[in-house]
């Protein structure tokens, strides 16, 4: 929420000057033909990326020196908007003079650096950044083509967020050593999550592998199993660390071993209705059953030597309530 | 020179309409329902202003065409309404809806579908049309409402309303239609076809912003959106929007003036404009003209991404409009043209020109000119028409969509 949120954006208004002026007029619009190459002794390299039935698709040519590996002549061609235009155009610009090692260096992001006007202000809007990083992939296919390898031998991490390009090992670090629960969290520590937003869950723009739920989840059940283990390898485990039924069971366990006997002596005994967290407070809400019910003590003694051992043995901000 | 031809979207206020909700702003605010003289001069021009909505649509004195804020909220309102009535008291267990529904009948029927109710979403055929059979398959005695758009945004396409509404009351289920793109097009009736409940919207014929309405038949009330202080006979509180409605009423009057200019002249103009467009080399055009809307036309330019289109032409001052891919601010893809099952490398190349009583010859000759020069220009940038050698297998199977 907050005013920009409600407003919404014009998304042409967010571009920079500069991919304006790109979109209007490309600097390296154009192909590269066999004879081309042939004349300056260069090998020539035809990569394709996208499709038009993804709604954007770039072809890059190269012209590449085969001796020192250095791109000669680069141009493409797009079928895109204006940021996909923009960005292959200036892709295309980096590989120039550069050793197809140091093109594949290039990434989205130093594309998009590329296109500011000043350093710091972004040279496109947020949802538009998915549409420079086809410019990256195009340049690694290329490369690929050059060397007769696969493209996937290029990327070593897995990218989860390829807008702002983090990685899988990065984002697991990050959730885990911050206890990072929710997306806004990752998306503030990480970038991830900023700009597109298919990385965040299924039924974006993008179909992914992995999605950033799905990683908090798997962080989620980790921490479940961890504290399951504990539990039953009698390691410590902080109470509030929990799942509902572990609380439930450590709760009955307590009561079991410590009062039970004593309520059931008098004829009388008692259940657990529900744990509520309550700001600091966990409560726990009793009732009680046979003799128990409306005996003075109920209130008074019992119900003290009920909270005290839950107090002492699990959490010192339990507090229970009867009802 | 600056031409507008998103029409399907908002239009311009005719001045006569503005003229007209003047003088409710500064010299006559009362509240009609108040018990003094100020009531009085709002609460005529507000009784002459629903007569006209009423004459508009044909709708009889004993049924009702509430006030609302857009069409957004009638539409919500129908289904949302329904739901409470039928679904949640477990009466009725399904709804059906287009899958080509303006989305604030699709997000509502998500909605209640994520509350446990069943939703079909019909299909539309290779015309951008819908079938009165699909419907037939999918009705139930479980089937509370049938809601179907009387014409499409995106295509113009004219759905078969009068059968769908026929077979409706035939199994006793409700109808809903969401004529927006329809009235000021052609003449809309309620009592010629079987029709529950229809929504319009002021602003997409030109009226103001902010009011709309949902015509609601005899019998067939509905709980209301809005609880509050009875205003609209306690079907939608809330202090009447007077200026609003008195601006609607008048477009209103004016579009059902300007039928036949719209049914004639406006459709003339947009044929010529369309042979020519369709002159130039692979374009496309789904819906056959005389199933549209007299206004509109979705015209794909294969090898031309939308958005890139819409900005060649905004740099010489026309506005159309796409639902392609990267234009929209949330990325979606134009749900139409993958309903339809254009070939997939067109789904993101459809551009949709939209008319109104406002556009001149003159303006659609220099939209031509613009086109014809964007599409010289974007094609050469494109890579749909660019150079490889022969021999050359293109690895376009490698992309991750």
């Amino acid at each position: 929420m907050g005013m920009d949120s409600l407003i919404g954006g014009t998304i042409w208004d967010e571009y920079s000057q500069k991919v304006t002026d790109l979109m209007n007029n490309p600097q390296n619009m154009g192909e590269i033909t066999q004879e081309q190459a042939d004349e300056m002794g260069a090998t020539l390299i035809i990569a394709d990326f996208g499709a038009e039935s993804c709604g954007d698709a770039v072809r890059l040519y190269w012209a590449v020196h085969p001796k020192s590996d250095v791109i000669m002549l680069s141009k493409f061609k797009s079928f895109g908007c204006g940021t996909a235009i923009a960005s292959s155009d200036t892709m295309a610009e980096l590989c120039k003079g550069k050793t197809v090692d140091d093109a594949v260096k290039i990434t989205n992001i130093d594309v998009e650096m590329a296109m500011r006007d000043n350093p710091d202000t972004p040279a496109v809007p947020p949802q538009k950044m998915h549409c420079s990083v086809m410019a990256y992939d195009v340049i690694k296919k290329a490369a690929s083509l050059y060397k007769g390898v696969d493209m996937e031998s290029f990327e070593k991490e897995v990218i989860v967020c390829e807008c702002a390009r983090v990685s899988l090992s990065t984002l697991r670090e990050v959730i885990r050593l911050n206890d990072l629960t929710t997306v806004e969290q990752i998306t503030d520590y990480t970038k991830a999550g900023a700009f597109c937003k298919s990385c965040i869950r299924p039924g974006g723009h993008e179909k992914k592998d992995i999605y950033l739920v799905d990683l908090l989840e798997e962080y989620e059940k980790e921490k479940m199993t961890k504290t399951a283990d504990s539990l039953t390898t009698g390691g410590p485990v902080s109470f509030t660390d929990m799942t509902v039924v572990q609380k439930l069971k450590a709760v009955d366990k307590v009561i079991d071993d410590n009062i039970r006997q004593m309520l059931i002596m008098d004829g009388g005994d008692m259940e657990i209705l529900d744990i509520k967290e309550n700001g600091e407070h966990i409560d726990i809400y009793i009732r009680y059953l046979g003799a128990c019910n409306g005996c003075a003590s109920s209130s008074t003694g019992t119900l003290f030597a009920i909270e005290g051992i839950l107090k002492e043995k699990l959490d010192t901000n339990i507090r229970v309530l009867p009802i | 020179m600056r031409v507008y031809l998103d029409n399907n979207a908002t239009t311009i206020v005719d001045p006569q309409v503005k003229k007209e909700m003047d003088p409710f702003f500064v010299e006559k605010y009362g509240n009609p329902n108040s018990l003094h003289a100020y009531a009085g001069e709002t609460h005529l021009p507000l009784k002459t202003a629903m007569e006209k909505l009423y004459a508009g649509i044909h709708a009889p004195k004993e049924d009702s065409v509430v006030i609302t804020s857009c069409a957004t909220e009638s539409n919500n309102w129908v289904l949302k309404s329904i739901y409470f009535q039928y679904i949640a008291t477990g009466r009725k267990n399904h709804i059906m809806i287009s899958e080509v529904e303006h989305p604030s009948i699709m997000a509502t029927a998500k909605f209640i579908e994520s509350m446990g109710c069943r939703v079909t979403y019909l299909p539309i055929n290779n015309e951008g049309i819908m079938d009165v059979q699909t419907v037939k398959d999918n009705i139930t005695s479980k089937t509370a409402i049938v809601s179907i758009m009387w014409a499409n945004n995106e295509t113009g396409a004219i759905f078969p309303i009068e059968e769908i509404g026929e077979l409706c009351k035939e199994k006793g289920v409700l109808f809903h239609t969401d004529a927006v793109q329809a009235i000021g097009k052609f003449p809309v009736d309620v009592q010629s076809f079987d029709i529950d409940y229809l929504t319009f919207s002021a602003h997409k014929f030109h009226g103001p912003k902010g009011v709309g309405a949902l015509y609601i038949k005899k019998g067939k009330e509905l709980i209301p959106l809005l609880h509050g202080g009875s205003q609209m006979g306690g079907h939608r509180s809330g202090t009447l929007n007077i200026a609003g409605i008195i601006g609607m009423g008048k477009a209103m009057e004016l579009a059902i003036d300007s039928l036949d200019f719209e049914m004639e002249d406006i459709r003339e103009m947009r044929d010529a404009f369309e042979d020519e467009l369709l002159k130039i080399k692979d374009t496309f055009v789904v819906t056959p003209r005389e199933k549209r809307t007299p206004n509109t036309i979705l015209i794909s330019f294969r090898g031309i991404e939308g958005e890139s289109m819409l900005w060649d032409l905004n740099r010489s001052g026309i506005g159309a409009s796409t639902g392609s891919a990267c234009a929209s601010e949330d990325l979606e893809a134009n749900s139409v043209m993958e309903a339809i099952g254009a070939s997939e490398d067109l789904a993101h190349t459809a551009i949709r020109f939209s008319l109104s009583r406002y556009t001149t010859q003159e303006e659609m000759d220099y939209t031509l000119e613009v086109v014809k020069k964007a599409v010289i220009r974007l094609r050469e940038i494109s890579s749909s028409y660019a150079y490889a050698p022969e021999g050359y297998e293109s690895g376009l199977d490698s992309h991750h969509h």
